[in-house]
Order: C-alpha cells, then structure tokens, then sequence
C-alpha cells in the first residue's frame, strides 16, 4: 500500500505546479513556496536537533567493535573502540564519511548440512555512498546559480563532475549517478523479499521525490531547456530577499523548484532526521572509558536496597554454625 | 517443555516473509518461544507491580484496568529520560542492514526477529500515540494504537532478544536494539509482565546475594567442597577465607559457577589459582552476600539492575578492600564496565587496582576500581609469575566462544586468547564473521537460558554451533571455551544438540589444568576427575618398569647367596669387592632377559 500511495502522492507533486505554475501562479511556486520550504526546514531541523541534544544521556553506552584499551602490550583499536577523544571523532568522521559500519555489512545464506556462510555484501554500501555524494555534488554545483560572482570551487568541481566531455551541455555525471543510486535503492526495497516486508511509505516517499528531482533536473538541463539566465535571475533574487519572477521560465524549473521544496520542508519530520540524528548516537559518539572515568546520570535516583545488616540478619545463626565472620554475635 | 525437533528439522527455515503486511498479522505466540510468566511471590519481594498468577499462554493477562495508560506514561517518561531511546525512535530509515544479523531470525525465519522490526513493533506505537503524522495518518505513517493484541507481541518478541548487541554493530546509525528491547521490558514490567526465570533469580539474589538462591553456609560448604575435590586431585588443600575484613581484593563471581557444571570446574580453577597465588602476596576474599555477579535485575529495568549491582560496591566498602576481582561472565561485565560506577558512587576506600604479584597498575580500571579476573591473568602469565604445564590440556583442542557482552559492551578479545595460547598447546579460531566483535550469541543471554524455550534457544544457537561444526571438523576442535557463566549453562545443550562430541569449558578451568601448584601429587586426572587419556599409556610403563624391578631384586638376592658361598671360600674383604662386580653383570642380563621374555 504505502508504495503505490507515496508513488501516486509525488506524480500529484509534479502534476500541481505543472497546472498551477502560470501567470501569477508562478509567484506561488516561485516564492511562496520555496520560503515557506526553507522556513520550515531551518526551524523544523534545529526544533529536532535542540530535542536531541537536551535529552539527558543516562548511560555510557559504546558498542565496541574493536579491543579496547588495556596493556601496553596488546593492540587496541583505537577506531572502532575508542578510549579518548580523539578516538571518537575519527570513528564518527568514518562513520558519517565513509559508512564504516555499513562497510561491514555481510549476507547470510543458510545451505544444506546446515551449513550457515556469510557473504560480503557491499552493494548497499557502495550504493548509499554513490548517493550521497552525488546529492552533495550537485548540490554544491547549485551554488552557481545562488552566488554571483561562482565560487572557484564550483567551476572546479564542475570541470571533475563533466570530465566525459559528453553532450552539449556537458554531461555531469553527478546527476545521473544519484538517479541510477536512488533508482538502486528503490529497486532493492521492492525485491529483496524481508525488505519489502519492513519498507513503509516513509521509505519510498523520499526516494520517489528526488528520483523525481533528479528527473526534472537532467530533463532541464539535457532536454527541455529552460533560460538559464533568467532562473539564475529568480534564485539569486531569491537569496537576496528581492523576489522577482523573470519571464519565459519553462514550467519544468517550477516543477522541480516544488519537489525540492517539499523535499526539503519534509526533512525535518521524517526519517531523513538520520542526517543530523547519527551524531547524537550513544553507542557510536561515547569513548569505551567508563572504568577510567566515571559517567554522570543526570537524573540518577536513590533505590531500595537490600543491605548487609538486612542479610546477616536473616542468616546469622547459619552463618554463625559454619564460622563465617558476623557483624553482630 | 515443549519437544524440540530433531536438528535436520528444525533446519528447515523459510526466510521468506508472508505476504500480509507485517501490522496486519496477528500475533501467534508459539509453544517453545515463549517463558513462563513471573511468580506473584517474587514480584512481592521485590516489588514488582501487579502480582499475580498468570501465564503468557492465557488469553486473559489480567492487566490492571488503566494498562494503556500505564505503558504509554512510562513510554513517554523513558523518551524524555533517554536519548538513545528517542533517537532510535526516529531515525531508523528500515536499509535493512541489520535483518540478517540477529541469530533468532537466522534460526526462526521468524520476520518480526529481524532487529528493524523487532524496533519496529514499539517504533510503530511510539509513531501512533506521540507523533502527529501517526495520529493522523495511522498506518500510513507506519503508525499504529497500543492494543492487547500490540502488547502481547511486544512481549512475544522483546523475550526473544538476547540484548547480544550483534545488529548494533552493523547499524550506520548505531541504534542498538538491546537498548530498545532493555527500555522496552521496563514496560511490560510497569505491568508485571516478566518470566519466572527472571524475576525468580532476581528475588532470590536480592535475599540471598545470588540468583540461585544460595544461603551463605550453602554457598561456604559448596566451595569447601571444591576445596575437598581439589585435594584429591593434586593433593593440595585451598582454603579460602570468606566475608574478611581487611582483606586486600574481593572477589566477585557468578553463581552459576558455584551450583552447575561445568561452571565448577571453573570455580575450581579460581580457587586453586588463588591458592597458588597465596604464597606470592594475594591477599583476597570471597562473599556471602555480594556473592553474584550477575544481575538479572539488567534484564528487567535499569532500576532493578542498579538495586542488585549495588550489593558490589557495598560489600567492598564493608569489607574495607582495595578493589574487586570480578569473574567470568557476560552481562555481569556488560553492567560492570559500562553501569556500575554511573549507578553508584565507588566507595572511598577502593584505590586503582595494582596486582599484588606483579606490580601492574591497572588504570583503564582507576576509576571503577575492578578488575576482569582475564586482565589478571593475562598480567600474571605475562610477567612470567604461573608455572604453567600446557600439555596438561592436551586432550583438549580449543576453541573460544566471544560472548556478546564482553565483545561488544567492552572490546575483551585478545586477554582471553592471550591465556588460552599460553596454557593449551592447540587453539583454534572460528572463522571470522562469527567471532570477536561479530560473535553470536549462545541463545540464551539476557535470561532467556531457560528450557521452556529450548526450541528458541536451538534455533538461536545455529550461526555459533555451526562455527563451532566448523572448526570440529576442520581441526578435531573438542572444547569450547568461554568466560561467561550463562554460556557455560547455554552451550553444552547446544553442543549436545548441533555438534555433539564439543565440551564447554571456562577459561580458569584451562589455566588451573596447566598450573603447576608448589608441592602437588602427580596429576592424573583434569578437574572434571577424568584421568587423563595418556595416563593409562603411562601406567602401563610404570608396570614394565615395575616388573623389571621385582625381577632384579630376586636376582640380586640369587648373587647375594653366591657372594656368600664364595666368600666361604676366600677372605671376606677381596670377596665383597670381587662379588660386586661380578654381580652386576649377571643381574642385569637376567633382568633383561625376563623382561623380554615377558613381551
């Protein structure tokens, strides 16, 4: 159910600027919404982080995925079961740039004998890093049309992005790399049978919407040409509170103005929270040091306890016949 | 107890998912999945709401009128109390990474054992009664409404999560499932929803100090007969103190060790290492009342785990020691290392543990002030200070069984093998994926070691046996060690019912095999009293040997007689001197000869 809802619910994203974005339309879809998008993430994103962060965290809680710390003469793995600081940021830089334990990820197949083997199993790795990247390549590569004069480093990454040299204009193999990723992503949860069985429509809402970005973005760049000018003219006016719509801009930048919108005013309330909630993580973002130095729960409580004098006092005569030591004779 | 299938038949797992959405399947609790519900006595000693008798088979719970409320309060109590509870409400994006990790859905097939979904079935409450989406879209928004039905599924599957952390390895975000299924027993205790095999041992060690009920004599007598079966072993007599003031170390173990095999041979081992240690300046003691290490109470509620981890830093403090010594076990290290001194304050009197014999420092332990009695050993070993006779184990080839807890609440993998390498002449590791920070659990942790459930447990238990099948046939691996006290409960049923031929062993168990003790008789036999397989090879020499003896001695007394008929003869001096030589020779080809003639 949740597939065909959340399919139906972006074609109804794409359908309603295509419908809406004329005339004066285009000053809903043009301004309106994009402020309003941006509002909603800006205050959405910090109310969630702000939660987060004010959360007492009671215990210290690492999983460790390496030896830890002890003599000098065994081997620690400072990374994956870090005792300092300095430890934890490094696991936490893999973590968040390199999906190191995602990296780790392997598939079972259990076989006659029963023989149980464990597979490597990459992909999901390899495609979520694709992914990713190729979001904030293209997103960086945005900042011409945000900027003026363009940062060095766009032309620069634009130059690496289009090295092919294919097509006018040139190809960027960015967007076709976050496509092809999503596209993964999405085929996977439909075939692989125990993933189906767990996605909701939270987990295909998004990946439609930005294979509908990435859609209308390449049909805009490559096919459906839009004036370039004159939408750089809208965002620029945009970021500098001078709204203006420019005319002639075809209906395709409006619709892919509208799924980036609700793209980025949904962040907030949905699962893509990962992105700021993985540097709250207990288990990753705490060094394995609770023997060295104590933890503090902020809201430790005082409990009922049977004492000693309590125990003695049920047992002492046993205690006493078979010599062991007593407090009171 | 429900019949467990033979193991070609419970092999046979389907891992594929109905075709219904997993919400709109209803809940089945199957017989040998579920455990006995808790005891209305035991909820009374220690004070567990809503006592009564109950089973979780019944269709009536007898749940108190306002039980929504109840769990939902205590839900939304726990979201502002725990970050990580909030977190891993939220940020979960279902990449399914973890769905094949979990050993009960390797085994089960079962979908809702997949650790997402497992998070899931509480995930999608906390969706239906705290957000907006999930009130108003509902099961659009992956939300749903607490029913009976809801509660009882969420008891069905948080009892069969082991908390073994393996998922939470594999997470890009680190939701740790243990954490959720922890928070989520704390709720279905707001509503005394336990099993008897958790509450009762929690009872018994909040009266008694440990899980099994042992009063203090029993407990005093049980070692002392271990004391008595060490003798006649080696020959030596330990005798250990108990409940002393002024003592330097306190020595904390589970009970486990103390009441079944084989965690007795471990506890063997504790005693005569401690024995040995004696002479050279150890100066410790054991205790009645802080005499578990374990807690159970950690599979109830951080409240419970806090009010039975307390009796550890108490005893200490009355005791007056420098610091602990803490045995083989799982979770007992789990709370130790990574609660202990977060739930309490450790006492003055404990100092940074420094081993008496060597002179080490322990400051990864300054703060807490405890020490994994494998850290201790290993140090010992390292320094040279353990006269160590290795072939002692070979009958043994070994392998080691990382437990959850240890590898993955506090990265203890290379102390362990370390002892292991220097006190048995064959060691070999399971294959990687299933060791270290990727082991799997025996089955059974997180009190799930009783035997209503032995269905679950063999299921579970397939990914490690089958590693262990592995090395078995591989290398003839007969002995599975591990240092913790439920595997040595939970593995030998599993040996027995998946690679059958594989003992289950303690590591002490090994070290005290190998130890040369000061003034020993001859060791024949392990602490199990098996003789030694190659004790019989040897007897039969000594018999050889034996027989030679009698033979010379009756020659020696036929030269004797000819010495002295010769002597008759000539002056007794020249003659003594004469005979001696002569009567070498022909003694020994005599003896010779019969012990020839005898082959």
């Amino acid at each position: 159910m949740g597939i065909w809802v959340s399919f139906f619910a972006v074609i109804a994203l794409v359908v309603i600027p295509w419908v809406g974005a004329q005339g004066a339309g285009q000053y809903f879809f043009g301004i309106v919404i994009p402020y309003l998008a941006v509002l909603i993430f800006i205050i959405g994103f910090i109310y969630r982080v702000v939660q987060w962060a004010k959360l007492p965290v009671p215990f210290k809680i690492p999983t460790t995925g390496g030896q830890m710390k002890s003599f000098s003469w065994i081997k620690s793995n400072p990374i994956d079961n870090p005792s300092s600081t300095g430890g934890v940021i490094a696991r936490m830089a893999l973590e968040v740039f390199a999906f190191r334990s995602l990296f780790r990820n392997t598939r079972i197949e259990l076989r006659d004998g029963p023989k149980v083997d464990y597979g490597s199993n990459k992909w999901l790795w390899v495609a979520a890093l694709a992914f990713h990247y190729a979001f904030l390549v293209v997103f960086i590569r945005h900042f011409r049309l945000f900027l003026e004069p363009v940062p060095f480093f766009v032309g620069a990454l634009e130059s690496v992005d289009g090295f092919m040299e294919i097509g006018l204009p040139r190809l960027m193999i960015s967007g076709v790399v976050l496509l092809l990723a999503a596209l993964y992503l999405f085929l996977r949860r439909v075939s692989v049978p125990q993933l189906r069985y767990i996605s909701l429509a939270a987990d295909y809402f998004p990946l439609f919407l930005i294979i509908g970005l990435a859609t209308s973005g390449i049909l805009m760049r490559y096919f459906l040409r839009v004036d370039i000018t004159s939408v750089k003219e809208l965002v620029i006016g945009l970021v500098s509170f001078h709204p203006t719509i420019p005319k002639g801009i075809g209906v395709i930048f409006f619709i892919h103005l509208f799924l980036i919108s609700v793209l980025i005013a949904y962040f907030p309330f949905s699962k893509l929270m990962h992105a700021g909630g993985v540097f709250f993580s207990p288990t990753r973002n705490m060094p394995n040091d609770n023997r060295a130095r104590r933890h503090i729960n902020p809201w430790n409580y005082p409990v009922k306890v049977h004492t000693y004098a309590e125990y003695e006092d049920d047992f002492r005569e046993k205690m006493i016949e078979v010599g062991l030591p007593v407090e009171k004779e | 107890m429900a019949k467990v299938a033979p193991p070609e038949e419970l092999v046979k797992v389907d891992h594929t998912p109905p075709k219904k959405e997993w919400m709109d399947m209803p809940v089945e609790l199957k017989e040998g999945r579920w455990c006995y519900g808790s005891k209305p006595k035991d909820h009374e000693v220690i004070g567990l709401p809503n006592p009564r008798a109950w089973s979780p088979g019944d269709e009536d719970w007898k749940l108190p009128e306002n039980w929504q409320e109840i769990f939902l309060e205590g839900m939304r109590e726990r979201l502002d109390k725990f970050r990580s509870f909030r977190l891993f409400m939220d940020i979960c994006v279902r990449c399914g990474a973890c769905a094949d990790k979990c050993h009960f859905f390797i085994g089960s097939g079962d979908p809702k054992n997949m650790p997402v979904l497992r998070a899931e079935l509480l995930r999608s409450v906390y969706r239906g009664e705290f957000t907006t989406a999930g009130k108003v879209l509902g099961k659009l928004a992956g939300g749903r409404k607490l029913t009976y039905d809801v509660f009882k599924e969420l008891f069905y599957y948080f009892f069969q999560c082991t908390e073994c952390r393996r998922c939470s390895l594999f997470c890009p975000y680190g939701i740790d499932t243990a954490e959720i299924t922890i928070i989520g027993r704390e709720l279905l205790n707001l509503l005394g929803c336990n099993i008897d095999w958790i509450t009762g041992p929690v009872a018994n060690c909040y009266r008694t100090g440990n899980h099994l009920g042992i009063q203090p004599h029993a407990y005093h007598s049980m070692l002392e007969f271990f004391c008595e079966e060490i003798e006649e072993i080696t020959g030596i007599l330990p005798e250990p103190s108990f409940n002393r003031k002024g003592a330097e170390i306190l020595f904390i173990t589970p009970s486990g060790d103390v009441f079944a095999d084989p965690g007795t041979f471990t506890a063997m081992g504790y005693l005569m290492l401690f024995h040995y240690l004696e002479g050279m300046g150890l100066d410790l003691t054991w205790s009645t009342y802080a005499s578990e290490g374990g807690n159970f109470g950690y599979f109830t509620s951080h409240e419970m785990a806090k009010r039975l981890n307390a009796k550890m830093y108490a005893e200490a403090k009355r005791l007056g020691v420098k610091w602990i010594l803490g045995g083989e076990c799982g979770h007992m290290w789990r709370v130790c290392n990574q609660y202990m001194n977060t739930f309490w304050e450790p006492p003055k009197n404990l100092e940074t543990p420094v081993s008496p014999i060597t002179g080490t420092r322990f400051e990864n332990a300054k703060d807490h002030r405890m020490l994994h009695i494998c850290e201790f050993t290993a140090d010992l070993i390292k320094h040279g200070k353990l006269n160590l006779d290795p072939s002692r184990n070979d009958q043994y080839k070994v392998t080691f069984h990382d437990s959850c807890n240890p590898a993955r609440g506090m990265g203890f993998f290379e102390e362990p093998r370390y002892i292991l390498n220097n006190i048995c002449n064959e060691f070999y590791d399971m294959p990687i994926n299933t060791i270290r920070e990727q082991t799997f659990c025996c089955g059974g942790g997180s009190g799930l070691n009783t035997d209503e459930i032995m269905d679950l447990r063999m299921r579970g238990g397939l990914p490690r046996a089958n590693a262990v099948k592995y090395v078995h046939e591989k290398h003839g691996v007969n002995l599975l060690s591990c240092i913790c006290a439920i595997d040595r409960a939970t593995l030998p049923p599993m040996m027995e019912y998946w690679v059958p031929d594989v003992e289950v062993s303690g590591v002490h168990e090994l070290v005290a095999n190998a130890l040369i003790l000061e003034g020993e008789t001859k060791r024949t036999m392990n602490l199990r009293a098996e003789e030694f397989p190659w004790v019989e090879e040897e007897e039969e020499e000594e018999v050889e040997e034996a027989a030679a003896e009698v033979i010379l001695e009756a020659a020696e007394e036929e030269v004797e007689e000819a010495i002295e008929e010769r002597a008759e003869e000539t002056t007794e001096e020249a003659a003594a001197d004469s005979a001696e030589e002569a009567a070498e020779e022909p003694v020994k080809e005599a003896a010779e000869e019969k012990a020839e003639g005898d082959k």
